[in-house]
């Protein structure tokens, strides 16, 4: 009993057909080619499979497909289409990450972040990706990286 | 080369993958497309914790549509395992932990592989239950490996057949006993660290296509490709030249991914459907369960010391539970049993490490090899003996640690190390002797110190390999198969081979793994690849650079030794305007005054084997050889502040220094540190893998194991490098990955003692715990 339903993903219109219970992680994935968002524990626990819906982070593990029909979705592939982001500039430039697993996780909750509050304190960042797990870094450079963007906008 | 002509090796650099990884361009295991021919897999796993085997039928599950294959024990013969071939593919005439995997089905969609995996019917006979390694240990109880006399195991360990020994690794030096009899003071007690789990954010992620030209490829999140070539040749019966392991970014590692794990499992059902992929990714409760642990430990420490604060005797028994397969723990034992005197200059040592099978998930490789666990109890106990004899703990660390010249246990005499530099560093950093008190009348401060020393634990014999490919560009293409698992070995590579060759870093890739193109690297663990590949790549490329010079100085009649490499010409000393760009003949050649060429693509080959380790030493006593190739030393301290009501700890400061000999990528290596230092953070506070008492897990998820978030790292990290140089590692480098989480749960559990007068022996030191110790400690002082 598929279902065929429309995103617009990353800027353009696109349409697929899917089982009712396929979620919307897989779909992405796997029938559209969009690998930023990550498989990490399919309970909603660790934020990699993180991407913007309608400019609000969610978790694509524990969504279903079908629920995104209709809507905007913008994944960091979408957020790169012009060239970096200044976000992505300064994790470049501080070595944020390191098995890189997390980041793109973390580059749409930090950018979903910046979009409502441009200037927020270290508190603030810390609780915005405090739904991001990473193993590697100790968040130290992730966090640095972000301070570093709010004072150079 | 001298320090001040370095100008890539110790400056800071974006790393070589950065720009893949903040574009979500880099590929990982699942991100590789297998196309519409992909099958999908469904495992079994076992339901008990230790069971025989009475009978298995698949015929219900193979008669369902869409399905390829099913495989059970009686298809997969052979055994596997890198130390000692104790694990089989699936289970065949008994399981030895919940979950091990009994059969696999391999089917069209995963729905079907699903539902056709619930059809397959597998008797059991329950047989006892072992869950501690001290009731594995008495002579009536059941035996988990029955046949362990007959498995193949390397000569440097010694299963004990008829007991639950997989391997006991003994150190006698000196006289003990005597030593006690002379001590001023002794202290003597336990120690229990729990299993914990790697916790990376990727899973394991194993895919493989058999072909009917007989070739098996795979596309596999590991560390260890090469080691797994060599193992799935030989355990499938395969060609080494007909295995090919591809290796995209590993989304973490930390031991977890070294060695082989499901990977033989997703080979096994590839090659029962030639021709289809077969992909298996683990879920997050799979990742608990079924990869490998980090080994639980019952340690049982005595330690004498002289009222001048001198150390003077040490027993230290360490019982170790591996889980239900020892292949790769047992090196573990091994490991730290040569070790366990800690960083200290201790003349009489008595060492006994036990690895011993349970009924719980295999143990293997988890970063630090065992040696976070040991330096709990040594660092607890050393800060304990130093309050008994009213001394600092960390001068009474300075007295006592090991320095160059020292014998180690083993009787080995102890290389270079920086460790009374890194102890000062950080007592500086932490501010140890200022007292520091909270605002809050409910809170309390302390501060806690530990050192930590670790040696690589590999095969005397490991080794590492380098080809550096020039272009017609002259950028260079760097064939090693070390992994980048994060830690920067990439970047390292490049500036290795970019400062012997004169070339600006931009010039430089390195590749990750394919074991078809990429030469031999044992495996990426032990902290030792900057130290063994990094000499590799050093070699390759001191090798092209001598072939650029060869030929320039043939077909420009030039003396070798006036000729250099400088920002990517060739330089004559003798000729200070002769610049010849080395995309001018790298590929193709110098063209001499009658036409023809000389020279061709340059083609650097590097490889690095130490050439003075052995693990022949006496089992009696552990002497004899050369174990380990060096140590890494370093000191860590944490500044905490206890709420005494609800118990929880937070950690406003820490402070770790490490002696990295050279550190080729300064902020990485401090990358490592913090990055390190969290992760044992969890360990010390919140992490332990939770059993029933079938021996099935209850926390197999991020909700009931938590592990740090960005809220609860500290907020001040200072991470500190110290440089005594490695003379046998690249520019005197020496690894560093591991070790900066060692010192973390005993700096803690010293830091908990300094505020609250409550000596926890057992992490993770909880909220729990803490309210309850000092529950009790009240109600003594009533």
């Amino acid at each position: 009993m598929k279902k065929e339903i429309t995103l617009k993903l990353n800027g353009y219109e696109t349409t697929v057909a899917v089982e009712p219970h396929e979620k919307l992680l897989d779909v992405l994935r796997d029938k559209l080619g969009v690998k930023s968002p990550k498989y990490g524990c399919g309970r909603g626990e660790c934020g990699a499979c993180s991407v913007l819906l309608n400019g609000k982070s969610v978790r694509t593990c524990i969504m279903y497909a079908v629920e995104a029909d209709g809507q905007e979705i913008v994944t960091v592939e979408g957020l790169e289409k012009d060239g970096l982001t200044p976000l992505q500039e300064s994790f470049l430039a501080h070595n944020s990450f390191q098995c890189g697993f997390c980041a793109p996780g973390i580059i749409i909750s930090a950018t979903e972040l910046l979009t409502s509050n441009p200037h927020p304190g270290e508190e603030e960042i810390r609780e915005a990706i405090a739904g991001n797990l990473c193993r590697c870094t100790g968040y130290g450079s992730v966090v640095d990286a972000i301070v570093d963007v709010t004072r150079s906008e | 080369m001298t320090e001040l002509d370095l100008k890539l090796v110790g400056h800071n650099a974006v790393r070589l993958d950065g720009l893949e990884k903040i574009t979500a361009t880099a590929k990982y295991a699942d991100d590789i497309d297998l196309g519409p021919g992909m099958l999908y897999a469904a495992i079994l796993g076992s339901p008990y914790a230790h069971a025989t085997i009475k009978s298995i039928n698949t015929s219900d599950a193979e008669q369902v549509p869409g399905v390829h294959a099913v495989l059970s024990g009686q298809d997969c013969p052979g055994t596997c395992g890198l130390y000692l071939k104790d694990s089989q593919l699936f289970a065949r005439d008994r399981v030895r932990y919940v979950g091990q995997q009994v059969a696999a089905v391999v089917a069209s969609s995963q729905g079907i592989a699903d539902k056709a995996i619930s059809l397959v019917k597998v008797e059991y006979e329950p047989l006892p239950v072992l869950q501690d390694p001290l009731e594995a240990l008495k002579p009536d109880a059941v035996l988990i490996h029955p046949d362990l006399g007959d498995y193949e195991v390397v000569p440097w360990l010694y299963p004990q057949p008829g007991t639950n020994i997989a391997h006991l690794r003994k150190i006698r030096k000196g006289d003990v006993e005597k030593a006690f009899e002379e001590a001023d003071y002794i202290l003597e007690d336990w120690y229990h660290i729990p299993h914990v789990v790697h916790a990376p954010i990727e899973t394991h992620v194993s895919a493989a296509l058999y072909t009917f030209d007989g070739r098996l490829t795979m596309w596999n999140s590991t560390q260890s490709p090469h080691t797994q070539r060599n193992i799935l040749a030989n355990v499938l019966n395969l060609k080494h030249k007909d295995v090919r392991i591809i290796t995209p970014y590993v989304g973490g590692g930390f031991g977890g991914k070294a060695g082989v794990n499901m990977e033989v499992i997703a080979a096994a059902c590839a090659m029962k459907v030639p021709g289809h992929p077969v992909k298996i990714r683990y879920s997050r409760k799979d990742e608990f369960q079924n990869t490998s642990q980090r080994q639980e430990l019952k340690a049982y420490v005595k330690m004498g010391v002289k009222n001048d604060g001198t150390i003077v005797a040490l027993k230290h028994q360490l019982f170790w539970d591996v889980g239900a397969s020892a292949e790769y723990g047992s090196n573990v034992v091994n490991a730290t049993g040569f070790s366990a005197t800690g960083p200290y200059r201790i003349p009489n040592v008595w060492i006994d490490s036990y690895a011993i099978y349970t009924n719980r998930p295999p143990c293997g490789a988890y970063r630090g090899f065992g040696y976070s666990e040991f330096h709990f109890g040594i660092e607890s106990h050393i800060d304990r003996i130093a309050k008994a004899l009213n001394m600092d703990p960390v001068e009474f660390r300075k007295k006592n640690a090991i320095q160059e010249g020292d014998t180690v246990a083993y009787g080995v005499e102890m290389g270079p190390t920086g460790i009374l530099k890194c102890i000062d560093e950080v007592a500086k950093a932490i501010e140890w002797g200022k007292e520091s008190k909270s605002d809050d009348v409910n809170r309390v401060r302390g501060k806690g110190f530990a050192l930590v020393w670790k040696a690589p634990a590999m095969p005397a014999n490991e080794s590492s390999a380098a080809f550096i490919k020039f272009n017609e560009d002259a950028s260079i293409n760097i064939l090693v198969s070390g992994m980048e698992l994060g830690q920067g070995f990439m970047t390292a590579m490049g500036k290795i081979a970019a400062e012997e060759l004169g070339l600006p870093l931009e010039k430089v890739r390195v590749e990750l793994p394919d074991t078809d193109r990429n030469p031999y690297e044992w495996q990426t663990v032990a902290s030792h690849v900057t130290w063994s590949c990094g000499n590799a790549v050093r070699r390759a490329a001191i090798d092209a650079r001598n072939q650029i010079i060869n030929v320039v100085s043939i077909a420009h009649h030039i003396e070798e030794a006036d000729l250099y490499l400088e920002d990517g010409t060739v330089k004559c000393h003798a000729k200070p305007d002769f610049a010849l760009p080395l995309e001018e003949f790298v590929i193709n050649g110098i063209q001499m005054s009658d036409g023809t060429f000389r020279g061709g693509p340059v083609l650097g080959r590097g490889s690095f084997m130490p050439e003075f380790t052995s693990a022949k030493v006496d089992p009696e006593t552990g002497m004899g050889g050369h174990p380990n190739v060096h140590y890494t030393t370093g000191a860590g301290a944490v500044e905490i502040e206890i709420d005494k009501e609800t118990g929880r700890v937070r950690v406003l400061r820490m402070a770790e220094a490490f002696d990295a000999g050279k550190a080729i990528n300064p902020d990485l290596v401090k990358g490592q540190i913090e990055g390190g230092f969290v992760q044992g953070l969890g360990t010390a506070l919140w992490e332990e893998v939770i059993f029933d008492e079938e021996g099935r897990i209850r926390n197999p998820n991020f909700t009931d194991y938590k592990i740090p978030t960005s809220l609860d790292a500290p907020r001040e990290m200072h991470s500190i490098i110290v440089e005594v140089p490695q003379l046998d590692g690249p520019f005197g480098a020496r690894g560093v990955g591991e070790h900066t989480m060692i010192p973390v749960m005993p700096a803690v559990a010293n830091a908990i003692e300094n505020a609250l007068g409550i000596r926890i022996k057992s992490p993770p030191m909880t909220a729990e715990k803490i309210v309850q110790a000092l529950k009790e400690e009240t109600g003594k002082s009533l």
